[in-house]
């Protein structure tokens, strides 16, 4: 009997019981107390009120529609301009590709509210374009807050998933598919609306839901550029927040018809996805050929200026962190006083950013690895139950994970709330689902007679697993532990719910810096964010010996 | 001293569904031992159930006596050679090699010592230093076979190790392999579906189909007398006729067809007159008869294909058979549309009950020692 418990309560075993406990307390519950609490009155009694509230006053429900105006016209946009991007850049020979491609990637990987708030700098009401136009041309240029300036953040910052994704679908084209089609008379615009334009939809819907999510999710651009355009995550925030007295209970409902919509969503992309997807494997990937003429001026016209715009932002951010300041101005001269500045009075959160995000980075890459192998290798009911639930804070936005884990852990006997525990433990939720995928995606290429190997050469199934798994999975795991890693220092949404006094990160800093008008630091800030990204992304290009990153 | 591995009623299920049933095999010291057959067939889960992969679900299969059913994969002691080799990539060929010895209590020196030895044994020396992915598949195969023996395991299991490989270095490795294995003493399982591997490289061959052993005997036993028509068909090609015996004057006659019948004196005695049984022969066991007597057909095609020549003919029923003829200058060759005899080489064919299922040649058993 007990030998047969002991046989039962293997490495593996242990591990997903471990697994589960750490989701039941750390998500499950979190989840479930705000669903819960989304029904309760002030009282704890039953009622339907908040909802009621919600669909009644239109200074809510406004919100909503704001947030799928938004979301709609990015999704969209960028499907627009992404997929051309990227079919021009498979097919034709560009100038500068390598360079093109890491400014993409950088332009995605940055956090976004670094975009809005460079957009302001440029066209806000003081901005320097503004400004320009303003005194030389007597031209007010249109607006950049509200519906408009979300847009184009948003548009700008998330095309690169679209481009990303199909870049990467039409690199496993075979080109033969291509020369079938062309040997049987069909060319140009009909091949790519017959062959290839079908072939990429499910990776470009796949894209579509990312750029949907983030744009839904994101708090900082609409707060920071949205100006009176309120959208859902705002509101969230404010409704907690709030100076007022925030109601909890609220903006649990918020949160809850927020999950509903993001679960809807998510649902329908894998059924389409699951329904129209093929497997494509080339042995002779497309070769870009060198257009001539005015399609190569054109093709040439729009990548540069569509990566000019999606890279701006950075490069506004790096300049201005250099120039004198003066309360919330930029004027003539350039100084390293808002390093300095930065250095003095919030050199904590950069010590912060780094010291928890590595700390979730370690975590996060050994549950990765262990909740998928789990899932791939000992699939059972509750390995699989377990990657379900890991994968949920993909589709939860962030201040609403924030607002979860607040409220359930800001009593005994379990308070964490105020400590860096916290913020760290949101960051393993929040961004775990990339390490998992790309690990899980790895296994799958791995052949089991590997570990079987190992094991008959008289490794236990843990040694084995340290000693060649863990080893042959660290492209994959690496691969998803970038993103991970890159999503956590920026990470805004949830940290800005769930930061105090001593725990703020750059991010949140960076934020707090913009909202006071003190853009010099805030420049700064974001200029060692943003190196803080590329270096990264260096050093992974470095040990994978790669140089595409897969989102 | 080498181990022997013994099957007491060994079962194997998936789910609801049995695979393997009530399965009894003896395997003997020092043996390579061939487990054949379609796939399918369960070789490869009974392979996978010796090395602790899969679990036994009834009966027990032990080591010396000793039942390993208890026992986890990582402490059997088994060395295992793996269809797609399952060469670590990370590691050089040298480290490939040394990975299973690391974990094992000896010393140093005996370590160096074993590796040079089996290193040398396999030819892998050259590119011992290299990493796995430069290396071809034959040279992938010698650096699994070293790291599976070099551990001095109990017992070897090989499952389909040379599939992967182009014809010709399949038989070189055939030949490697089975030169090791007896050099070193070591009993050895070996799971393929190639029947001409099968025969080449075995001690004795296990036939299975549908998770029941058909037949357990030495190559030549397999291959001229099947126990039964599964064998006689999967195990090269067999004719098969269903005729009769007769009765005559105290010799016994089988009747092939309607127009032929041969004596025959290497059947059991319990056979009846006017049984109905099945008839096994093999494409080269007909003779062309000069004297146009036997079985009559018309050829229907020919298939020229180097050391011997394949006919496809047609019986008066309409029954098609094949028949093999040497190439020699000093045949001719059969033209397409030509009539022509056969006789069977009574001595090599096979005689079965009329379902096929047992073998009425005398001395033919299931089970060969």
């Amino acid at each position: 009997m007990l030998n047969k418990l002991k046989k039962q309560l293997d490495f593996w075993n242990l591990t997903t019981i471990t697994l589960i406990v750490f989701f039941a307390v750390f998500l499950i519950y979190p989840l479930g107390a705000l669903l819960l609490g989304s029904f309760q009155g002030n009282d704890g009694s039953f009622t339907l009120e908040h909802f009621q509230t919600f669909f009644e006053k239109k200074y809510y429900y406004q919100s909503l529609m704001h947030s799928f105006a938004v979301t709609i016209c990015v999704t969209i946009l960028a499907i627009a301009i992404g997929v051309p991007l990227a079919y021009l850049m498979s097919t034709l020979k560009i100038r500068g590709k390598g360079i093109i491609e890491i400014l993409i990637i950088i332009s995605v990987l940055s956090p976004p509210f670094i975009g809005a708030y460079s957009w302001i700098l440029l066209l806000g009401r003081s901005g320097v374009v503004s400004k320009f136009f303003m005194e030389h041309f007597d031209i007010t240029v249109p607006s950049i807050y509200g519906f408009g300036g979300i847009l184009l953040v948003f548009t700008l910052k998330l095309f690169p998933y679209i481009y990303l994704y199909v870049s990467g679908a039409l690199k496993k084209m075979d080109s033969s598919l291509m020369e079938a089609a062309e040997s049987l008379g069909v060319t140009g615009i009909k091949k790519m609306t017959t062959l290839v334009l079908p072939l990429v939809l499910p990776t470009v819907l796949a894209g579509a839901m990312l750029v949907f999510m983030n744009s839904l999710a994101d708090f900082g651009t609409p707060m920071l550029i949205g100006e009176g355009y309120s959208t859902m995550p705002v509101l969230i925030y404010s409704e907690f927040i709030s100076e007022v007295g925030g109601n909890a209970h609220f903006a649990a409902a918020l949160s809850t018809i927020m999950i509903l919509i993001t679960t809807i969503i998510f649902i329908a992309q894998k059924y389409v996805v699951n329904k129209k997807s093929y497997e494509m494997s080339s042995l002779r990937p497309i070769q870009p050929v060198k257009a001539t003429g005015i399609k190569n001026f054109f093709a040439h016209l729009f990548i540069y200026v569509i990566v000019g715009l999606a890279i701006i932002p950075q490069v506004t951010v790096i300049y201005t962190s250099f120039l004198k300041t003066r309360g919330a101005m930029f004027i003539e001269g350039f100084t390293l006083d808002s390093y300095k500045r930065v250095l003095e009075r919030m050199g904590d959160s950069i010590l912060n950013t780094y010291v928890y995000g590595i700390i979730a980075l370690v975590i996060i890459i050994i549950l990765g690895m262990l909740i998928s192998y789990a899932s791939v290798r000992r699939k059972n009911f509750f390995t699989s139950f377990i990657d379900t639930i890991a994968m949920f804070p993909y589709i939860v936005p962030g201040s609403v994970l924030g607002i979860t884990l607040l409220l359930a852990f800001n009593k005994s006997p379990l308070l964490l709330s105020g400590t860096a525990s916290i913020l760290i433990i949101s960051f393993i939720i929040r961004r775990l689902p990339y390490t998992m995928r790309s690990s899980a995606a790895i296994i799958y290429q791995l052949s089991p007679s590997m570990e079987e190997a190992s094991i008959s050469l008289g490794y236990s199934p843990m040694r084995t697993f340290i000693n060649v798994t863990a080893r042959l999975m660290m492209p994959g795991v690496l691969a998803g532990a970038l993103l991970s890693w890159i999503t956590v220092i920026n990470e805004l949404s949830s940290s800005i719910i769930l930061f105090t006094g001593n725990t703020r990160t750059m991010s949140v800093a960076i934020y707090s810096e913009v909202i006071r008008a003190s853009y010099g630091t805030a420049a700064a800030l974001s200029t060692i964010l943003t190196v803080t990204t590329v270096v990264s992304l260096l050093i992974f290009f470095r040990m994978t010996g790669s140089k595409e990153v897969s989102l | 001293m080498s181990t022997t591995i013994q099957f007491e009623q060994v079962r194997k299920d998936y789910g609801k569904n049995t695979v393997i049933s009530n399965l009894n095999l003896v395997i003997k010291p020092g043996e390579l031992f061939t487990l054949l057959g379609p796939s399918g067939c369960g070789k490869t889960t009974l392979l996978r159930m010796i090395a602790g992969f899969h679990s036994i679900d009834g009966g027990s299969i032990s080591f010396d006596e000793q039942s390993i059913n208890d026992i986890p994969a990582h402490k059997r002691n088994i060395g295992m050679v793996f269809q797609n080799y399952a060469i670590f990539p990370h590691m050089t060929v040298y480290n490939n090699v040394k990975y299973g010895l690391k974990n094992r209590k000896i010393s140093k020196e005996e370590m160096i010592n074993r590796l040079d030895d089996i290193i040398e044994t396999v030819k892998i020396t050259e590119y011992k230093d290299r990493l796995p992915n430069r290396l071809s598949g034959g040279q992938q195969q010698r650096v699994a076979l070293a790291r599976a023996i070099v551990i001095h395991p109990k017992v070897l299991l090989m499952d389909e190790p040379l599939s992967n490989l182009d014809a010709k270095l399949r038989i070189d490795m055939r030949r490697a392999i089975s030169e090791i294995q007896k050099s070193i003493d070591i009993t050895t399982v070996y799971v393929t579906h190639d029947q001409e591997e099968a025969l080449a490289i075995s001690d004795r061959i296990a036939v299975m189909k549908d998770g029941f052993i058909q037949q357990v005997g030495y190559p030549d036993t397999i291959y001229l007398r099947p126990f039964n028509t599964f064998v006689a068909t999967f195990i090269g090609h067999s004719n098969l006729f269903q005729g009769a015996i007769e009765k005559e004057n105290g010799v016994t006659y089988v009747r092939v067809t309607k127009d032929y019948r041969v004596a025959i004196d290497t059947l059991i005695n319990e056979v009846q007159d006017k049984q109905n049984v099945m008839i096994a022969i093999r494409p080269e066991e007909f003779a062309l008869s000069e004297k146009q007597e036997g079985i009559r057909a018309t050829v229907k095609h020919r298939n020229f294909l180097g050391k011997y020549i394949n006919y496809e003919l047609i019986l008066e029923d309409g029954q098609s058979i094949e028949f093999t003829q040497d190439t020699n200058l000093r045949n001719r060759f059969l033209e397409v549309g030509g009539v022509v005899y056969l006789e069977a080489i009574t001595e090599k064919i096979n005689v079965y009950t009329a379902d096929g299922e047992k073998s009425l040649i005398s001395g033919v058993t299931r089970y060969v020692e």
